[in-house]
């Protein structure tokens, strides 16, 4: 009965305990894509489909928020500064980039480069690009990196950014997706144009459906953009994008559905690349309100779940253990001597001892909106959770409002966080006191203290040390709950090649698997 | 005849009340959804200062009433408006969409319609018979497995082995012919889904007229089965008929975001649901329209036949 | 050729149930009733052996279920073994399990939101038909106007307004649905009030409700038993494709349409067990409208 439409020999639970034991092992890529691992070469259509896009996508990128139209753009776009697939900064349209102190950053731009208009990039085009994001009627999403900038002007080929305090990491927030850098007119940039200076030029788009585009036959970069052509499509559907991939519709698709890696991986169809990044799902609890307020409270709920069971059941494996760190280990501080939490139910129960309870009874809002298998995880701690004299109630909540309705206004539930490439910016997002996307609520006074201190600290030794005692104390003291960090895991079929090194910054190679893959 | 045309007439004007009706329930119902297009648009990202130059960018911040009435008064002018986001025009948006929309529907409408009817009528003159069994119980079974999931088995079974495409891309390129290939399986899947609803009501009907008087003066006059039923059962059981094709007709056309989303379909339906996600008022309203329009035009249709095919309806009190 | 064995071996299985059920049926019904179980066809037998069974699953799940119906077993994907005969899903709970309290909440909701959704649209149907005048285009207008929307972006809207309790489940689904049923109810019924049976009834002086049960609901029933059989189906796709949007029941309720759901990518590699909680659906749809077949056949008054 259990072969009735399944080929002779293959049983999905035997493949699915292989893939387990390979994501243990770390990346371990196929054979033929080593010997593949020549050098790259020119030509081909690249069909890639993409889980998300919607009919609503713009041209305006401070509105550009999920893969499709970040990939999209990584296409067409150059930046300031790129994360090179190894973590480290690259110069991209700014040739390099220096700063006495920390606060003024002067960025020397790329000579040559042009546009696919024909136009040819200049200094003010950076700077109309970069003001999109900066000042009191910007929509754009990421406005507040800009906060802190008092000034942007041009120096004969550079351009000169002042800040109101030393910033180390300011050339990290210059490499941020939203950033491209765009054509400008009298200081302002055209948001409904696709005009870039990127290694693929528009030929065509439908939001939501697809877009084709060309290699740029002047791209500046001639060790990049392999392809003749692009062919970007939305599929948001996880079993479509499957079968797209399986007959050859599409070469790549991002965001392979867990239940299926291992059976795809079997089939031979294609590569598994699963990249362990910074990205992580999280469980925020509103640090201002009874009974998380109580820290006893907070660590009873760390203890009172099984974290590697999560891991293997909600992402396959494709993932790893978190200890309530939103600091990555491909973070360059991340601090991997924390203490790990295990599922202890005796822990969780001395805890709320502590906190003067005998049981708890908490509801949890979830929706697959706030990371696919969040309802899931969110079943998995509550039926775990009992043994500690812990109620969780899990309330499935629309995916539709979900990040209006729920995410800052329940006092507990799941949501997530792409790594940022830099500790300050992923600590100054979402765990300063009083940040606007705080999702805990959690304020804590030393923790605010070492941000500021580590910030503008250019001592290696010392900046180290400061970022540890804050990733130990959002571990231990934080009101979010963080089990795990998701691998960014793609298939990839046979014909195509990729670099030895995959980004890990963000999903598709740093969203650049357009122009640094290549034909097989 | 005067009487069906005067009934057309006035059933159009009532066409238009309930366009009108329903763009104001659909306006209404996207207002008391929580969040607005600022909102949806910023996503996790939002801050409350973003928030509030968009809204004003955006124009979302008129009272209700007045953004309601502006896009009235240009609907009245039949211009439907940019969609919000976009800023593109919406009748462009919804164009190519429309096209493919009905591509699909009249498709799988061409395949589904002579199936179930043809299996109805052999149904209820064979009825049960083995092929009555059979027939019923293959497209109960067909329609009892939710969309995505005949699609997905069909996909495992037509595409994977190399005959059909396992989604539909559409270029500037692709011909008439390569459109029919590649929407063979959302239609085929379409077909399944409505088959057996339309199917069962022309057996029910025919069976129901079986036992009336005259047909068994027909029967003792010695005419054969066959020809009893289609001569005078069938006629008489047109209107159940007819009403049911037409809902059925109607779903295609307005209820098959399931199967474009499997099939990567750039249809009518992904775009509403899409546009009603992301609060995109102008658009819901624009489709709306449009599937209630289809909506009321297939009803009239089979009213207008079904009363042709009773003569007693034309001459009631 | 597994498909083949498989096929002949549901066929078999088919005709032993049937047989046994009306062989039962016969000897457990009281004198009178015999010769209508006697002569029932095999499909009938079976579809009620179905149905019953289901029932029975459904009232005594709590006892018959093997494991808690959100207890977290073991591992992932654990094979066809005892304990765990059909095996565990994808968080380790007992795919047995589940389908038996999946019969117990997808069933009763179903049920309930058919009959829900048929009183009150066939009522109001054949009232408005039996009104007729300004009165009857009033409502079908507006109910026109209603089922204009498409069923699942509206069900979408209200839920996402409403809440999504079981109630608002119940309720917005049997709404949506009224809607359908009214119009083929007032359809069929305006074939009935321009009867001369109706005209004489009028006459007579009879009240517009004892019109409505005694005159015309016996002789509209045959294609509303036939559309309760469809619809009641159409209540569990309605149910699985709002689980499909985040709508549906909440977990950690077993739901056999969040189940097929869950597991639809392994559709794609021919896995069998989405196949579970979907054949479970369509066990219990082709049951019921095998009966729904008899009864109506029945009703027609066929003597062949």
């Amino acid at each position: 009965m259990s072969n009735l439409i399944l080929p002779p020999g293959i049983t999905r639970r035997g493949v699915l305990k292989g893939a387990t034991a390979m994501a243990a092992a770390g990346l371990i890529l196929p054979a033929t894509m080593q010997r593949a691992r020549a050098e790259p070469k020119k030509g081909g259509v690249f069909r890639l489909g993409i889980g998300h896009g919607s009919t609503t996508d713009t041209y305006d990128p401070g509105l550009w928020d999920q893969l499709y139209v970040q990939t999209f753009a990584a296409a067409r776009h150059n930046y300031l500064i790129e994360i090179a697939a190894d973590g480290t900064l690259v110069g991209e349209i700014a040739e390099s980039w220096e700063s006495p102190d920390g606060s003024t950053w002067i960025f020397k731009i790329r000579e040559g480069v042009s546009f696919h208009s024909g136009k040819p990039l200049t200094v003010d085009d950076v700077i109309a690009s970069l003001n999109h994001h900066r000042g009191d009627a910007s929509t754009s999403a990421v406005k507040s990196y800009f906060d802190p900038v008092t000034d942007i002007k041009a120096d004969g080929g550079n351009v000169v950014v002042t800040l109101n305090a030393p910033n180390a990491d300011f050339p990290y927030l210059m490499s941020d997706y939203h950033l491209a850098i765009m054509p400008g007119t009298d200081g302002k940039i055209d948001v409904t144009s696709p005009d870039g200076a990127g290694g693929y030029i528009v030929e065509s788009y439908e939001p939501g459906v697809q877009a084709t585009l060309n290699r740029n036959p002047n791209y500046w970069k001639s060790d990049r953009a392999h392809f003749d052509q692009l062919v970007l499509l939305t599929i948001i559907d996880p079993a479509a994008r499957l079968n797209a991939l399986m007959t050859n519709e599409v070469d790549t698709i991002d965001q392979v559905d867990p239940a299926s890696i291992g059976l795809l991986e079997s089939r031979g169809v294609a590569n598994i690349l699963s990249i362990s990044g910074n990205a992580h799902y999280t469980f925020p609890m509103d640090a201002r309100m009874a009974p998380f307020s109580d820290n006893n409270v907070r660590l009873a709920l760390k203890y009172a779940f099984d974290r590697q069971e999560l891991v293997d059941k909600i992402l396959a494996g494709h993932g790893s253990v978190s200890n309530d760190n939103p600091i990555g280990p491909a973070n360059r501080y991340f601090f991997a001597g924390l203490e790990p939490k295990s599922y202890d139910p005796d822990k969780a129960k001395f805890h709320l001892k502590e906190a003067g309870m005998d049981t708890l009874e908490v509801t949890v809002s979830a929706a697959n909106a706030a990371f696919n298998g969040a309802v899931d995880a969110a079943v998995l701690m509550s039926e775990k959770a009992a043994a500690a004299g812990i109620t969780i109630t899990v309330d499935r909540v629309p995916d539709d409002g979900y990040w209006d309705n729920i995410w800052l206004k329940k006092p507990f539930c799941a949501s997530y966080w792409g790594g940022r490439p830099t500790e300050d910016q992923m600590f100054t997002t979402a765990y300063q006191g009083g940040g606007a996307w705080n999702e805990s609520f959690w304020s804590n006074t030393r923790f605010d203290e070492l941000l500021v201190a580590a910030r503008s600290e250019l001592d290696e030794a010392k900046r180290r040390a400061m970022y540890e005692e804050m990733q130990q104390l959002v571990s231990f003291e934080g009101s979010s709950i963080i089990p795990m960090y998701n691998n960014y895991v793609m298939a990839v079929s046979k014909a195509i090649a990729t670099p030895e090194k995959i980004g890990n910054n963000w999903n598709l190679d740093g969203f650049r698997c357009v122009e640094r893959w290549w034909m097989a | 005849m005067n009487a069906i045309l005067a009934m057309i007439g006035r059933r159009l004007l009532m066409g238009l009340l309930t366009l009108f009706v329903i763009s104001v329930v659909i306006f209404g119902a996207t207002e008391l959804l929580p969040g607005d297009l600022a909102r949806e648009l910023l996503g996790q990202s939002a801050t409350e200062e973003t928030l509030a130059a968009l809204r004003e960018q955006l124009g979302l911040n008129d009272p209700a009433p007045v953004r309601y009435w502006n896009w009235l008064t240009g609907v009245l002018q039949g211009d439907l408006g940019v969609s919000m986001a976009t800023k593109k025009p919406i009748s462009e948006l919804v164009g190519t969409r429309l096209e493919n929309t009905m591509f699909l529907a009249l498709y799988a409408a061409a395949m589904s319609v002579p199936l179930s009817l043809m299996l109805g009528v052999l149904a209820a003159l064979w009825r049960n018979s083995i092929f009555d069994r059979a027939s019923n119980s293959l497209a109960l079974t067909a329609i009892s497995f939710p969309e995505f999931f005949v699609a997905y088995i069909l996909i495992l079974w037509l595409s994977q082995s190399g005959f059909f495409p396992s989604m539909v891309r559409i270029t500037p390129a692709t011909t008439f012919g390569d459109m029919l290939y590649m929407c063979f399986l959302p239609a085929l899947t379409l077909t399944l889904v409505v088959t057996a609803h339309m199917m069962r009501m022309t057996r029910a009907a025919i069976i129901n007229l079986l036992a009336s008087p005259y047909i068994e003066m027909a029967r003792l006059k010695g005419m054969a089965p066959l020809r009893v039923v289609l001569r005078h059962a069938v006629p008489n059981a047109l209107a159940p008929i007819i009403n049911v094709v037409a809902l059925n007709l109607a779903y295609l056309i307005t209820g098959v975001v399931v199967v474009e989303v499997v099939f990567v379909y750039p249809g009518l339906g992904q775009l509403m649901v899409d546009a009603v996600t992301n609060r995109d008022v102008p658009v819901v309203q624009a489709i709306a329209l449009i599937f209630a329009a289809a909506y009321v035009l297939l009803n009239l249709i089979a009213d207008v036949l079904s009363t042709i095919s009773n003569p007693r309806l034309m001459h009631q009190r | 050729m597994n498909v083949i064995v498989f096929l002949a071996a549901a066929l078999a299985l088919f005709f032993v149930i049937g047989v046994a059920a009306r062989a039962a049926m016969k000897t457990l019904a009281p004198a009178a009733d015999k010769p209508t179980f006697r002569d029932m066809p095999l499909t009938a037998s079976f579809g009620i052996a179905v149905i019953l069974f289901y029932v029975l699953v459904a009232v005594f799940g709590p006892l018959l279920a093997p494991f808690g119906e959100g207890e977290v077993v073991g591992a992932q994907y654990l094979p066809w073994a005892a304990p765990h005969y059909l095996g565990t899903d994808k968080l380790g709970r007992d795919m047995l399990t589940r389908l038996i309290y999946g019969a117990r909440n997808t069933v009763g909701i179903a049920f309930a939101t058919t009959a829900l959704a048929f009183v009150v649209g066939s009522i109001l149907g054949i009232w408005a038909a039996l009104a007729g005048g300004w009165l009857d285009q009033w409502t079908s207008r507006f109910v026109d106007a209603l089922m204009a929307i498409p069923a699942l972006i509206f069900s979408l809207l209200l839920l996402t307004i409403f809440g999504t309790s079981v109630l608002t489940l119940i309720l917005v689904i049997a709404a949506v649905d009224a809607t359908r049923v009214f119009r083929l109810a007032r359809s069929v019924a305006q074939g009935i009030v321009v009867m001369d049976y109706i005209e004489a009834a009028r006459l007579r002086g009879e009240s517009n409700w004892r019109l409505i049960r005694r005159e015309i609901l016996p002789n509209a029933m045959a294609p509303l038993v036939a559309e309760f059989g469809l619809r009641f189906c159409f209540v569990f796709l309605s149910i699985s494709a709002l689980s499909f949007l985040g709508l549906g029941i909440k977990p950690p309720t077993a739901d056999w349409g969040s189940m097929v759901r869950d597991n639809a990518t392994l559709i794609t590699f021919g896995d069998i067990t989405p196949l579970l909680p979907a054949g479970a659906i369509a066990l219990l749809t082709v049951a019921v409208n095998f009966v729904v077949d008899w009864q109506l056949h029945r009703a027609s008054g066929l003597k062949e």
